[in-house]
C-alpha cells in the first residue's frame, strides 16, 4: 500500500478485485462459472493484505443472486479468505439481502440510499441492523445523487437522523459515500466537485458523531481516462487532502498510486489546483500539461489486453516472452491452420519467440523464473502439435522436429537432488535441444547405454552431495574406458570449477569435460560445444584446466596444516567444572507422524529459495530490488499460491523423528551410552588443522562440545531426521504430465525449504521443550533464521563434519527409516530429497564451523577409528584431503 | 422500531448489579440417571409413534413433565437463578430426526411451563428471591455455513430462512409458554445464531415486547475457535446487534480450558458475561467426572477474577455442581461490564476494528 494511505494508518482501502463491475478478470471467471480461479483472486488480495473483501456481482447476464450466494459459501470454507470482512456490494436490495444470509461474521452492505424514498430506505435499514451488519448509505435520495456541499450534508443528515433515532441503528457502524464525481470535465459546475466532496466528509465527521465516510475515488479523474500517470496522481493529491478531513474508506487502486511528496511538484501543484479547485483555469492548465506526463507504457490494463489483437505470429511470441498459458492451444491452433505443416509452427513462431526469450535472458533482461514459465507455454504449445505431426508421419512419413542437440541429464547414482539438473534441462529445451533426463539416482551403466542407444551429442552430470563427486569421476572414466568421446558437462551445489578440473577431467581424454556453474550458462556451453566453434573452445577450456590443476597443487602445498597432535592440544577450551549440562525431557526417541505443515511456513527462510531460481539477494530486500525484484515478486507470489494449495489439499506429508542419548566426549569421538550406562553407539568427528598465523581461533572438532568422560558429567546429544517431501516426486510428476515444469520446479523447491523449516521448528522445539533448556526463548523468525540462539545441529556430510556415512548411526539410532520413511541411499543422499537430519548439541560454546582440508595424519588415526581401510577413508573424505591420494588409491 | 422491553430485564440487571447469578446445570445428565426405556419416552400418547423415540430428551416435557419439573427444582434448591428448559433440539429441523416436526411448538410451551411452574413453587416458599425461566434454544443439527459435503464446499444442508423459521416457532413457544428470556446456546456456526437473532427480532415485533436474549458459544476444542472457524471476539462482533443481556460460553470444554476465551469475550464484550462449561473434559468412557469441588475452585477463580457475571453448568455437571458453583461465586462481586468505545467493529473468522 503506498503511503498516502499508509500515513494515515486509520484510512482503509477497499479492495475491488473481487467485483464484476471494477474487475474485468472477475467478470470473465464469473460469466465463466470457473468459480475455483474466482476464489484465487479473492485469496490473493486478502493475502496481499486486503482487510475487507469487497464482493459484487451486478452483471446484467447474471443471475447477480445466485451468484452471490455460490461465492460466499464457497468462500466460508477457505479460512484463509472467510478470516476477513465481507462488503456485500450490490445495488440491488434482493442481491444485498441473499449475500446477508451466507456471512457469519459481521459484513458491510454497500449500500443502500434514500433513492426510493424513506421507506424503502427505512425497511431496509431495519433489516441490516437485523442482519448485524454495518452500512454504506449513499448521499442520494428522491431527487437524485448529491453533487454539492449543501445536499451531500443535507442527505446524510436526514438518513442519519432516521437511522440512529428511529431505527435504533448504531451510530459506528454507519458510513456515508458522499459521491465522488470526475472534475476538470470542461464543464464549470463540475469543478468544485472535488472540494465539495472533501468539504462534506469534514461536516459529517464533525456533526455526525462516529459515522464514516467512503468513497470510490476512480471517478475524480474519469476525464483523463487513458492516462495513468495523471489520474494517479490526481487521486494521491485527492486523497491527500480527503483522508486529513477525515475520509476513513474507500476504493482504491492502491498499487497505482504514487506518494504524495514524490509527485513532481508541478504536476502536483496541477493537479492540487484542480482538485482544490484554486483557479478557474485550472483544468485547462492540467490538461495541457497531462500530455506530457502520458506514461510510455500505457494504461496496463488496456496493454495487457490490446496484445489480444496482435498477429497470430506477435500474440504467441508475446505469449511465450510474458509466459502466459491462457491462449495458448488457441493461438497455436490459429498458426497450424496457416501453417503448411505442424511443424512449421514449431520452427516458425515458435522457435522465434523463444529466440527473443533466449535473447533476453541472454541478456540479462529476464530472469529464471521467467524463462521456465516461457517453456511451460512451448511445451505446452509443442504437445497440442504433437497429435497432429504424428498423423502426419503416419500419412506421409513427415520429419520430425531437428533439434540443436540431443543432451542425457541425469543425477548420478546415490544422490536424489534434482532441482537444478531440471532447471538446465528446462533452459537447454527453451534453446531447442533435445534433453533426456534420466532422472536421479541413475547407475553409469543405465546412462552409457541410454547414451549410445540415443545417440546423444552431450551428457550432463549432476548432484549435491559430496559423495557425488566421486560418482562423476566414476562415471568419466566408464567413458573412456567404453569409448566416448562426447562433451561430459559437470553441475550441481557441490561441483566446481576445480574439482572438474582436478579429479574429473583427468578420467577422461577423448572427450571434454566441462564444468558448468549455473542453468544460465548451460546453453552457452551446450552451444559452443555443439557449434563450429567447438575446437577452440575446447582447446580453451583443456588450457583453463590445466591451469587451474597446476594452480591447485600449488595451494594444496602453501596451504599448511598443522599436525593432528597439534591440533587437538588446541581444541576448544571449554571449562567443565561447574557446568551442568541440560537433562533433556526424554531418552531415547520421538516421532512425530504427519507434522502439520502450515505450522511451518512462518519458519521458511526464503533466501535460498530465490537462489534456487537463480536471483541473488536477501529476502525480503530482493523483492524490492530494481533489477529483479518484478520477476522476484511474480515467482513469490506463484509460491505462495502453490504453498496454500499445499496446505489445503495436502499434496505433501511431513514426518520427523527425534532422539537424545546419554553421551561423553572421548578424544575427538563422542560416545553415546543406554540408560543403564552401556555402550550404545559412537559419532566420530573431525578437527580443523589449518594453520593459523594471526588469528587465536582454536582448533575445534564437534566432539569439543561434549563433556568428556574424565569430567564425570552426564552430558547428552541429541539427533533428528525430518522430511517434508513425503509425495514430492508424485506432485512433480503430475506436473510433469501436464507439461508444466515451473510447477514441477517450484513445488521441489517449496518441499525444500519446508524441510530445512521443519528441522528449524523442530529445533526450536527441542530447545524449548523437549531437551528444555530455553524455555523462554523468544526469537523473531528473523532470529531464527540467523541462528541466534543456543545450540547447533550439525549435519553429517556438511562442513563441521564432512563425512556423510555418519548418518548411518543417526539413521540407526533414531530408526529414522521406520520413523519418518527417509531411506539412504549408497552415498548417504536422503529419499526424499526434501528430507534433512543432523545432531543436536546443547551447549553454550557451541557453534557452527568447517573443518576445512585435513591431512593424511587425520585421516589415518579417523580411518582406524572408524575401522576403515586408509583407502576408504580417503574417498569418503576425498572432498576435504589437503593431499593427493591418487596412487595409493589405485593399488589397493 | 423499538420495542418495549419485559420488566424482566430490569428486575434481571437489577440482580445483577448485586451479585453473580447462577444458572443451572445439566438436564442430559439427570435424565440419564433415570435410565429410560423405549415405552418411557413414548408414554401412552406416543405409543404407536413410526420412529424410535428413545433419545429424544425433549420429548419428555410431555411425557414425563413430573421428572422434568422436579429436575428443574433440584437445581433451583441447590441454588439456580435461572433455569433452562428442557428444549434444546425442539426445534422442527432437530425434531426431524423424529418425525416430529409438528410437535416443536407444543414442545417449546410445555417445557417452559414446566420451568414456570418449578419457579412458581420456590418462589412462594422465598418470595424475596425471583428466580427465571431461560427459553432454551440450540444450534439444531445442520450448519448454516458448513458444508456436509468434502467434495461440495458451497453445499448447504439448511438455509438461513428455513433456520429462522424454525428458531421463529421455537421462541413463539417458549414465551407462550412462560419463559422470561430466550437462551440461543451451542452455538458452534454463528451463522446458525444470526438466524435465531434475525427470528428473534420478528418475533419479538409480533409479540409486541422483547425479552431479554442470552447467547452462548461454544469453542469446540483447543484451537480457541468456533467449529464454524471464529475467534471469541469475532463471534462477539458477529451477535452484538442482538444486544444480548448476556454473551458467554458453554459445553464443549471443561472450566479450565475455556478460561482464556471467557477472558477475552470479558475484555471485549460491553454486556455481562454467563460461563456454563462441561464438568471437564470427558475421560477415556465419554463420562464427565470433574468433582463439584474441582470444578467450583476453576469457576470460582473466574469470579475472584471478575471473568464473569452469570455462572452455570453444561455436560456433566449436576445439582452438587450448581449447589459447589452457588457457594464459591457466593459474596464475590460480579464483574463490571466495560465502557466500550463506540467503532466500527466488523469480522470475518477474526475480528477486525476500524481504528478512526
Amino acid at each position: 500500500m503506498s503511503e498516502v494511505l499508509s500515513a494515515a494508518s486509520a484510512f482503509i482501502n477497499v479492495g475491488e478485485r473481487t467485483n464484476v463491475t471494477g474487475s474485468a478478470k472477475f467478470r470473465k471467471l464469473i460469466t465463466a462459472g470457473d468459480y475455483a480461479a474466482a476464489l484465487d483472486v479473492a485469496r490473493e488480495q486478502v493475502a496481499n493484505g486486503a482487510q475487507i473483501l469487497d464482493v459484487n456481482m451486478d452483471e446484467g447476464l447474471l443471475d447477480s443472486e445466485k451468484a452471490m450466494i455460490t461465492f460466499l459459501n464457497l468462500l466460508a470454507a477457505e479460512p484463509e479468505i472467510a478470516r476477513v470482512p465481507i462488503m456485500v456490494d450490490s445495488s440491488k436490495w434482493s442481491v444485498i439481502e441473499a449475500g446477508l444470509k451466507c456471512v457469519q461474521g459481521k459484513a458491510i452492505v454497500n449500500s443502500i440510499s434514500m433513492k426510493e424514498g424513506e421507506e424503502a430506505f427505512r425497511a431496509q435499514a431495519e433489516k441490516v441492523r437485523r442482519y448485524g451488519a454495518a452500512v454504506v448509505v449513499m448521499a442520494f435520495d428522491e431527487k437524485g445523487q448529491a453533487d454539492t456541499y449543501q445536499r451531500k450534508t443535507e442527505i446524510c443528515a436526514r438518513a442519519y437522523r432516521i437511522l440512529t433515532q428511529e431505527i435504533g441503528f448504531p451510530a459506528e457502524d454507519i458510513v456515508f459515500d458522499p459521491n465522488i464525481f470526475a472534475i476538470a470535465t470542461g464543464i464549470e459546475e463540475h469543478n468544485n466537485y472535488g472540494v465539495d466532496f472533501i468539504e462534506a466528509t469534514r461536516w459529517i465527521r464533525t456533526n455526525l458523531p462516529h459515522a464514516h465516510v467512503s468513497g470510490g475515488v476512480s471517478n475524480l479523474s474519469f476525464s483523463f481516462r487513458g492516462n495513468e500517470p495523471v489520474r494517479a496522481a490526481m487521486h494521491s493529491v485527492f486523497l491527500y487532502h480527503a483522508i486529513a478531513a477525515g475520509m476513513d474508506m474507500g476504493i482504491v487502486n492502491a498499487g497505482a498510486l504514487p506518494v504524495y511528496d514524490d509527485i513532481e511538484p508541478e504536476l502536483r501543484m496541477l493537479c492540487e489546483d484542480v482538485v482544490l479547485n484554486r483557479r478557474p483555469d485550472a483544468a485547462e492548465r492540467l490538461l495541457e500539461a497531462a500530455v506530457r506526463y502520458r506514461d510510455q507504457g500505457g494504461a496496463r490494463e488496456e496493454a495487457e489486453l490490446e496484445w489480444r489483437s496482435w498477429p497470430v505470429e506477435k500474440r504467441l511470441e508475446h505469449a511465450l516472452v510474458a509466459g502466459i498459458t491462457e491462449f495458448i492451444e488457441g493461438d497455436t491452433e490459429e498458426a497450424r491452420q496457416r501453417a503448411k505443416r505442424p511443424l512449421d509452427v514449431i520452427e516458425g513462431p515458435l522457435m522465434a519467440g523463444m529466440n527473443v526469450v533466449g535473447d533476453l535472458f541472454g541478456a540479462g533482461k529476464m530472469f529464471l523464473p521467467q524463462v521456465v514459465k516461457s517453456a511451460r507455454v512451448m511445451k505446452q504449445a509443442v504437445a497440442y502439435l504433437m497429435p497432429f505431426m504424428e498423423a502426419e508421419k503416419a500419412a506421409n512419413g513427415g520429419e520430425g522436429m531437428s533439434a540443436n542437440g540431443r543432451i542425457l541429464l541425469a543425477t548420478v547414482k546415490g544422490d536424489v537432488h534434482d532441482i537444478g539438473k531440471n532447471i538446465v534441462g528446462v533452459v537447454l529445451q527453451c534453446n531447442n535441444y533435445e534433453v533426456i533426463d534420466l532422472g536421479v539416482m541413475v547407475p553409469a551403466a543405465k546412462i552409457l547405454e541410454t547414451a549410445r542407444e540415443r545417440k546423444v551429442d552431450m551428457i550432463g552430470l549432476s548432484g549435491l552431495i559430496t559423495p557425488s563427486l566421486d560418482e562423476m569421476c566414476h562415471v568419466a572414466a566408464e567413458m573412456e574406458r567404453e569409448g566416448f568421446d562426447v562433451p561430459l558437462l559437470i553441475g550441481g551445489a557441490t561441483t566446481s570449477r576445480v574439482h572438474t578440473a582436478v579429479k574429473i577431467n583427468p578420467n577422461y581424454h577423448r572427450g571434454q569435460t566441462v564444468h558448468v556453474l549455473d542453468a544460465s550458462r548451460a546453453v552457452g556451453v551446450a552451444s559452443n560445444l555443439l557449434g563450429e566453434g567447438k575446437g577452440a573452445f575446447v582447446t580453451s577450456v583443456r588450457d583453463e584446466y590445466v591451469k587451474i590443476a597446476e594452480g591447485h597443487a600449488r595451494t594444496l602445498a602453501d596451504k599448511k596444516r598443522i599436525t593432528l597432535a597439534e591440533a587437538r592440544a588446541d581444541r576448544l577450551p571449554v571449562d567443565w567444572t561447574g557446568y551442568e549440562p541440560p537433562v533433556p525431557t526424554f531418552l531415547g526417541t520421538k516421532a512425530f507422524p504427519d507434522y502439520p505443515i502450515a505450522e511451518l511456513v512462518r519458519t521458511i527462510d526464503w533466501t535460498p529459495f530465490f537462489s534456487t531460481w537463480e536471483i541473488k539477494g536477501t529476502y525480503p530486500l530482493l523483492l524490492d530490488d530494481p533489477k529483479v525484484g518484478p520477476a522476484a515478486r511474480s515467482l513469490f507470489e506463484d509460491a505462495q499460491n502453490m504453498l496454500r494449495r499445499m496446505i489445503e489439499e495436502k499434496w505433501l506429508k511431513a514426518s520427523g523423528v527425534i532422539g537424545f542419548w546419554p553421551a561423553n566426549a572421548i578424544g575427538d569421538d563422542i560416545q553415546l551410552y543406554d540408560e543403564t550406562g552401556g555402550e550404545r553407539a559412537m559419532f566420530y568427528s573431525l578437527r580443523q588443522q589449518i594453520a593459523r598465523s594471526t588469528d587465536k581461533r582454536h582448533h575445534v572438532a564437534l566432539a569439543d562440545f561434549v563433556a568428556p568422560k574424565e569430567t564425570g558429567l552426564a552430558d547428552y546429544v541429541g539427533g533428528f531426521a525430518v522430511t517434508a517431501g513425503i509425495g514430492e516426486d508424485a506432485v512433480a510428476e503430475r506436473f510433469a504430465r501436464a507439461n508444466d515444469d515451473y510447477s514441477k520446479i517450484l513445488s521441489q523447491a517449496l518441499a525444500d525449504r519446508l524441510a530445512e523449516s521443519f528441522a528449524e521448528h523442530l529445533h526450536q522445539r527441542v530447545r524449548r521443550e523437549f531437551w528444555g533448556y530455553a524455555p523462554d526463548e523468544a526469537l523473531t523468525e528473523e532470529d531464527l533464521i540467523r541462528e541466534r540462539y543456543r545450540g547447533i545441529r550439525p549435519a553429517p556430510g556438511y562442513p563441521a563434519q564432512p563425512d556423510h556415512t555418519e548418518k548411518r548411526t543417526l539413521f540407526d539410532l533414531l530408526d529414522a527409516e521406520a520413523a519418518t520413511g527417509i531411506k539412504l541411499t549408497e552415498s548417504y543422499a536422503m529419499w526424499p530429497g526434501s528430507s534433512v537430519s543432523g545432531l543436536y548439541f546443547s551447549h553454550p560454546e557451541s557453534h557452527y564451523f568447517g573443518v576445512g582440508r585435513i591431512e593424511q595424519d587425520q585421516v589415518e588415526d579417523y580411518a582406524k577409528r572408524k575401522g576403515w581401510s586408509l583407502a576408504e577413508a580417503e574417498r569418503w573424505l576425498a572432498p576435504i584431503l589437503n593431499y593427493e591420494p591418487v596412487a595409493r588409491a589405485a593399488a589397493e | 422500531m423499538t420495542l418495549p422491553t419485559s420488566p424482566t430485564l430490569a428486575r434481571l440487571n437489577a440482580l445483577a448489579a448485586k451479585r453473580i447469578l447462577v444458572l443451572d446445570g445439566a438436564m442430559g445428565t439427570m435424565i440419564q440417571t433415570l435410565r429410560l426405556r423405549e415405552e418411557d419416552f413414548r408414554g401412552t400418547r406416543f405409543a404407536d409413534w413410526k420412529t424410535d423415540l428413545r433419545g429424544n430428551n425433549d420429548l419428555l416435557v410431555l411425557t414425563k413433565p413430573d421428572a422434568i419439573r422436579q429436575f428443574h427444582l433440584d437445581y433451583l434448591r441447590a441454588g439456580a437463578d435461572i433455569v433452562e428448559t428442557n428444549t434444546f433440539s425442539s426445534t422442527t429441523i432437530a425434531q426431524a430426526d423424529y418425525g416430529m416436526e409438528a410437535l416443536a411448538y407444543e414442545m417449546n410451551v410445555a417445557g417452559a411451563q414446566l420451568a414456570r411452574e418449578a419457579c412458581d413453587i420456590m418462589e412462594r416458599a422465598t418470595p424475596d428471591r425471583p428466580r427465571f425461566v431461560a427459553g432454551a434454544i440450540g444450534p439444531t443439527n445442520r450448519t448454516a455455513s458448513i458444508s456436509r459435503d468434502v467434495n461440495d464446499p458451497g453445499a448447504r444442508a439448511v438455509t438461513f430462512d428455513e433456520l429462522a423459521a424454525a428458531y421463529g416457532e421455537a421462541a413463539r413457544g417458549l414465551i407462550d409458554g412462560g419463559a422470561d428470556i430466550i437462551l440461543v446456546e451451542t452455538i458452534f456456526d454463528t451463522l446458525n445464531a444470526k438466524a435465531a437473532v434475525f427470528a428473534l427480532e420478528q418475533v419479538f415485533a409480533e409479540k409486541g415486547r422483547r425479552l431479554p436474549v442470552m447467547i452462548s458459544g461454544t469453542i469446540t476444542d483447543l484451537s480457541g475457535r468456533t467449529l464454524s472457524g471464529q475467534t471469541p471476539t469475532a463471534f462477539w462482533y458477529s451477535l452484538r446487534h442482538a444486544r444480548p443481556f448476556s454473551i458467554g460460553l458453554n459445553c464443549a470444554l471443561g472450566a479450565k480450558e475455556m478460561r482464556a476465551h471467557i477472558a477475552e469475550l470479558s475484555r471485549v464484550a460491553d454486556t455481562l458475561i454467563c460461563a456454563y462449561p462441561n464438568a471437564g473434559l470427558p475421560n477415556e468412557f465419554g463420562e464427565y467426572d470433574e468433582s463439584p469441588e474441582a470444578m467450583a475452585a476453576l469457576v470460582g477463580e473466574f469470579a475472584r477474577s471478575g471473568l464473569v457475571n452469570i455462572v452455570g453448568g453444561c455436560c456433566g455437571t449436576t445439582p452438587a455442581h450448581i449447589q459447589a458453583l452457588a457457594d464459591a461465586v457466593d459474596g464475590v462481586a460480579p464483574r463490571k461490564v466495560p465502557q466500550v468505545e463506540p467503532k466500527m467493529r466488523l469480522s470475518g473468522l477474526e475480528p477486525f476494528e476500524l481504528v478512526a
